[in-house]
């Protein structure tokens, strides 16, 4: 057996994230971390190292799935894994998450605040027991929408985490593809421009 | 002499999630780059506990020749 290392308990974090949130939605703020950490790991490092180590979401997935054997354990639907359905859910994804920005926006600029939190895109869920008075409108707003965001993404995980393998979801989650097309483009450009490089030092350019 | 081995291949729909690392024995994959996952065929022993963690179906496991 490996030796388990800090970083493989980080489910307990995504796990407690989650329930934070149903108490205060303000706390769906520190969701924010598992957006930017994976995207500066990739664009600053070239590597996929916050998928591969540090993501609490994808362990947990694991733990559910395979220790505790909620998962099926079958291939994906194949359409699942086309680069098209993957690329397209990321469009799809941070249409979405734009148009959440655009509603905090609206709030901010003096709108009404909407305690709710939206399921799938499109079941709103009212949230009204939620303690908002001591942050301006917009920052709670702005930590519905998140907090949406993160439930519609763990539901989505946990249903593909059923049906399929345990982790699943890292198919086609918009954080796992994203971070790999950046990876991916940063190797072309480093790979072009080393192939530059020693072209120059043979003379040849 | 040629002996053939099993080992694991990764083919080009790997999405680079590393959940093939975590159940290698051997530590035998590794992700490039961020990028796709590698096997180090001389690592591995093609026992396919990557396959079958692999959630994108990229790990088929084949037999190569070794001298
Ligand atoms: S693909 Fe998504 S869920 Fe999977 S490890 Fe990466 S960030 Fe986490
Ligand atoms: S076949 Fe076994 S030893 Fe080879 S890379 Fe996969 S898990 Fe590791
Ligand atoms: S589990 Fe499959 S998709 Fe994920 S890194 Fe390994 S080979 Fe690639």
């Amino acid at each position: 057996m490996k030796k388990k290392r800090w970083y493989d308990y980080l489910w307990m974090a995504s796990a407690v994230y989650l329930t934070l949130g149903l108490f205060n939605i303000l706390f769906a703020w520190l969701g924010l971390i598992c957006f930017i950490v994976p995207l500066m790991i990739a664009l600053i490092g070239g590597s996929k190292a916050y998928c591969n180590n540090y993501c609490g979401r994808g362990q947990l997935f694991e733990l559910l799935g395979g220790r505790i054997g909620l998962s099926r354990k079958k291939n994906p639907a194949t359409f699942l894994r086309s680069a098209w359905f993957r690329y397209g859910f990321l469009t799809f994804f941070m249409t979405m998450f734009f148009l959440m920005i655009d509603s905090t926006y609206l709030v901010f600029a003096g709108a009404d605040l909407k305690q709710a939190v939206t399921l799938l895109w499109v079941f709103k869920l009212p949230w009204q027991w939620a303690h908002t008075a001591m942050v301006s409108p917009w920052i709670a707003q702005f930590a519905f929408g998140f907090y949406g965001v993160m439930l519609t993404s763990t539901m989505l995980g946990i249903l593909t985490m059923i049906l399929f393998k345990p982790r699943s979801w890292c198919v086609y989650c918009p954080m796992g593809t994203m971070t790999q097309g950046i990876c991916k483009l940063k190797n072309r450009k480093e790979a072009a421009s080393n192939g530059r490089k020693s072209q120059k030092n043979c003379g040849v350019a | 002499m040629k002996t053939l081995k099993k080992i694991a291949v990764i083919h080009k729909e790997c999405v680079a999630c590393g959940s093939c690392l975590k159940g290698c024995p051997r530590n035998a994959v590794a992700i490039y780059k961020g990028s796709i996952a590698v096997v180090d065929g001389a690592k591995c022993v093609g026992c396919g506990k990557c396959a079958q963690a692999c959630p994108a179906n990229s790990i088929t496991l084949a037999e190569v020749a070794i001298v």
